[in-house]
């Protein structure tokens, strides 16, 4: 691979952000190099600086922020070219496509629009021509019906194939080199995969480099050649992928490696008892309709689903995003208007209303998957935890819940000072944990994880599954976990249902759906999310 | 790893929200000038009326429509002018007269013996004060008297009637502030109360509370006001409920919009699943997170208030005389722009500037709670 013609290189690289606390170095002095044709993957946790690297380099940084040092694209120092000339470079020798594919897109024009755009701003094409290549480039990146899609706007399509557009669109000057910053993550595993193999055939064919900035090294492995590992603005270690893989030598980077959430959790005796039971649950939601609108339509987004809950057993429900496992979990909670029967404790909780719940509330718990929106930011930590307490103990003086704060937040693991803190002074991390330690305050029975660990980095998810595992095993908890991630759902659960279209497509204990999954849909979210062999077009 | 233990110090307070918001603005210098002009300002308003020795409703009649100036007066030419309008109404004649430092001396003849009671229009003129006989002929047809002159200062100059201007514009500025701020905090109070409730309890009731926000939205606000006008007669108190009653709408429907927003934030679907009631929500959750654009369009709606008020005395529907207001004064210095400009300068540029001021503040205050583009 050192054969290879170095076409970006990067010296030296040091990002400062002139922040009201000071100044704060989000990158120390870096060193990068990425040659033609060659898929580079720079990995580290959220903070680490990886973002800011390629910001810095493409003159993208926000305005409190500067860089010095070198960033030479053949030959030119990036950091040194006046913004017109760099206009020159980025966009078209060197593009980039976006983590969001839901809010890169501009939702007022068309995708043909677009994209017709900047072929005929750079490369001076007429309309028809520009039209043409517009087309190519859609057929290039497989979306189906390229010519419909033409006239298609962002919001009528699926955050795959936006996501696929925003590939055409940086593909569309050809370029040397395509900066990819996290451009799966928000997608689901079976889209993940698709893109992925996208990329690396699109690579096979045009030949471009691909700077591939992630925190996720399972796509790592299948995908890059070499791997730049970076921990707090510095690269602390830089590897051959296989090498790396065979034999990491710095210890954040076998951190990284192993944080993949291992261990599988024992069913619950089949004599123990029932807790939350649903029955032939329905939720239906009207979409528009209303006095002068007509008749709503109806989506049904949990179809007759039944599902049994024991004490201390844990139920991973699986799903792409809108399988409607999120709503199943709000439904058995009663927190949506649902059909069908519901029992808590042998008690039907069907048609419970509001104030009959209010008492039931603290034995059913919810945690939500985004620690930055599910904190109001205007409550001290220490109020956030105690909130329960106002409602289901209204006797507890100020004092006492102070206490009661004290110990919830020893028990999930932070330290009790930072109670008069604000949730935006906490890692993504630690907020989960605030979340958790104020779901467990209350002492529930049935607590229903959505998605609590997506938004984490890996070894930040780790922390968070054996904390609620511990607490699992503390005070005989059952979960009801909704994820995506098959890997967390393994290490956590003992019986899976897998939903597709708001129907169980299929059920069964842990280890029989992993090791043997009939249904064809469960078979390929398996197969994108533990399938080890390359992304590789002709593999 | 680090996540794990935290730090075992003791460094309990965290820096809130508005912590941080203030931290911002701090270090946005145009904001935080504006602020403390806008402090002055409203001492020098609130205080200046005092210290100054004119009041605003004190007519100078010879003094009317002067130019500012840095010295007192009365100037040396306009004694002669005064001193003739006095002894025409003492009808005496003028022999000699001549200035003895702050004093004059006069001496007069007539035909008729000369009384001394006629020294009572000496000191009622604006310019003379302290008159008294220094000497009478033996016949009386002839009498030397003596007068004080008295030192008037008119930095901002005087009005149509002679009145001071800076007592006036600082008047003035009570009046137009007062009504901005009082008018703004109406507008908020009903529109937070009214939009967040909208918000909040949502589904049919918000339809029928914002349809009735459209209903408002659509009366012409002159046609309002001089309804109100025709009804109650002219009167401060209404002005701020014209103005309050109007300006309301628009703080319901960005309050109402924030509420829809808030609601459907996880945090609040996380206090519903504690099982927090209704009440809990509003008031601990919903009401809290809405202040910041609040607080915003407080300080965008306080000029916007002023504005209208000048514009309603403009047209003669606002404050009545003798009381003013920044728009009254604009208004009659506009008419008079030609022969006297400083009764159309000095309230425009109080005005100007203030607004100015306020709406740089509103602007560091958007950037400080919402720095979305950091």
């Amino acid at each position: 691979m050192s054969t290879r013609e170095t076409i970006l290189d990067v010296k030296d690289l040091r990002v400062r952000f002139r922040t009201l606390d000071g100044t704060v170095e989000a990158v120390k002095g870096i060193n990068i190099h990425v040659g033609a044709g060659e898929t580079v993957a720079v990995v580290g946790e959220s903070g680490s600086g990886k973002s800011q690297t390629m910001m810095a380099a493409m003159g993208l940084l926000a305005s409190n922020g500067e860089a010095s040092g070198i960033v030479n694209y053949r030959g030119q120092n990036l950091l040194a070219l006046r913004k017109s000339e760099l206009n020159r470079i980025r966009g078209r020798r060197i593009s980039m496509i976006f983590q969001e594919p839901m809010t890169s897109l501009d939702p007022l024009y068309t995708v043909g629009n677009q994209l017709i755009e900047p072929i005929r701003r750079h490369r001076g094409l007429g309309a028809a021509e520009a039209h043409k290549e517009a087309l190519n480039l859609l057929r290039l990146v497989h979306i189906p019906d390229p010519e419909r899609r033409m006239k298609s706007y962002p919001y009528e399509m699926s955050g795959g194939q936006r996501q696929r557009v925003m590939i055409a669109m940086a593909l569309a000057n050809d370029p040397d080199i395509l900066i990819a910053d996290e451009p799966t993550t928000a997608l689901d595993v079976t889209i993940q995969a698709q893109i992925l193999t996208l990329l690396a055939e699109l690579q096979q064919k045009l030949g471009m480099a691909i700077v591939f900035i992630t925190h996720d090294l399972a796509i790592v492995r299948r995908f890059a050649d070499r791997v730049y590992v970076m921990r707090s603005g510095e690269v602390v270690e830089e590897e051959e992928t296989e090498a790396l893989f065979a034999a990491p030598r710095h210890d954040y980077t076998r951190m990284l490696l192993a944080a993949e959430p291992t261990g599988t959790k024992q069913p619950p005796s089949p004599s123990a008892p029932i807790l939350l039971e649903g029955r032939d649950v329905e939720v239906t939601f009207r979409i528009g309709g209303g006095f002068l609108a007509g008749e709503p339509m109806l989506l049904r987004a949990v179809d007759r689903i039944s599902i049994q809950l024991r004490r201390r057993q844990t139920i991973g429900i699986v799903g792409e995003s809108g399988s409607g496992k999120s709503t199943l979990g709000r439904a058995l909670l009663k927190l949506l208007p649902s059909e069908g029967v519901i029992r808590f404790d042998q008690k039907d909780i069907s048609h419970a209303d509001r104030q009959a719940m209010r008492p039931l509330r603290r034995e059913l718990q919810l945690v939500f998957q985004d620690p930055f929106g599910s904190l109001s930011p205007r409550m001290t930590v220490g109020q956030v935890v105690t909130e329960g307490l106002l409602v289901h103990e209204p006797q507890l003086t100020a004092k006492q819940r102070d206490e009661r704060a004290v110990e919830a937040l020893r028990e999930v693991g932070l330290d009790p000072n930072a109670r008069n803190r604000y949730p935006h002074e906490f890692s993504g991390g630690q907020r989960q944990r605030v979340a958790i330690a104020r779901a467990m305050i209350l002492k529930p029975k049935v607590v229903v994880l959505d998605e609590p660990t997506s938004a984490l980095d890996r070894s930040v998810q780790k922390q968070i599954v054996d904390l609620l595992r511990r607490l699992q095993a503390d005070y005989d908890l059952s979960y009801l976990f909704i994820s995506h991630d098959l890997a967390v759902v393994r290490a956590m659960a003992d019986y899976i249902v897998v939903m597709k279209q708001g129907k169980i497509v299929e059920e069964g204990p842990t280890e029989a759906i992993f090791g043997h999954p009939r249904d064809a849909y469960t078979q390929t979210l398996m197969a994108a999310a533990i399938d080890s062999k390359r992304f590789r077009a002709d593999a | 790893m680090t996540e794990a233990v935290v730090t075992a110090a003791p460094p309990v307070v965290g820096r809130s929200l508005w912590g941080d918001a203030w931290a911002r603005l701090k270090a946005n210098r145009a904001a935080m000038v504006s602020l403390c002009y806008l402090v002055v300002m409203a001492a020098v308003c609130i205080a200046g009326p005092w210290f100054v020795p004119h009041t605003y409703t004190t007519i100078y009649s010879d003094y009317v429509r002067i130019p500012p100036s840095f010295s007192a007066y009365p100037k040396a030419d306009m004694i002669q002018g005064a001193l003739d309008d006095v002894l025409k109404r003492m009808r005496v004649d003028v022999k000699e007269w001549k200035q003895d430092g702050e004093r004059v001396i006069v001496t007069v003849t007539s035909t008729r013996p000369v009384d001394e009671r006629y020294l009572r229009y000496v000191d009622r003129s604006d310019t003379f004060d302290g008159a008294r006989v220094e000497a009478t002929s033996p016949d009386g047809l002839q009498m030397t008297f003596s007068a004080g002159v008295k030192q008037q200062y008119f930095l901002f100059g005087t009005d149509n009637v002679g009145r001071d201007l800076l007592s006036r514009t600082l008047m003035a500025g009570r009046i137009s502030l007062a009504i901005g701020l009082l008018a703004g905090i109406v507008a908020v109070v009903i529109g937070v109360f009214y939009g967040s409730a909208a918000g909040f309890i949502g589904g049919k009731t918000d339809e029928v509370m914002m349809r009735i926000v459209d209903v408002l939205y659509s009366l012409p606000f002159i046609f309002f006001v001089i309804m109100l006008v025709v009804f109650f007669g002219r009167n401060f108190v209404l002005m701020f409920l014209a103005v309050g009653a109007v300006l309301w709408l628009d703080m319901a429907r960005i309050v109402r919009g924030q509420a829809l927003s808030i609601r459907r934030q996880e945090y609040v679907q996380a206090a519903e699943a504690l099982g927090v009631g209704p009440r809990g929500i509003l008031l601990r959750h919903v009401i809290p997170n809405l202040l910041g654009p609040v607080v915003i369009y407080m300080t965008l709606l306080v000029p916007h208030v002023i504005i209208l008020e000048s514009f309603l005395s403009f047209l003669g529907l606002g404050v009545q005389e003798p009381m003013t207001s920044w728009g009254v004064l604009i208004s009659t210095g506009a008419k008079n722009i030609g022969s006297a400009n400083w009764m159309l300068l000095f309230p425009a540029f109080f005005l100007v500037s203030t607004l100015f001021a306020l709406n740089f503040v509103g602007d560091g205050l958007r950037d400080a709670l919402d720095p979305k583009d950091r």
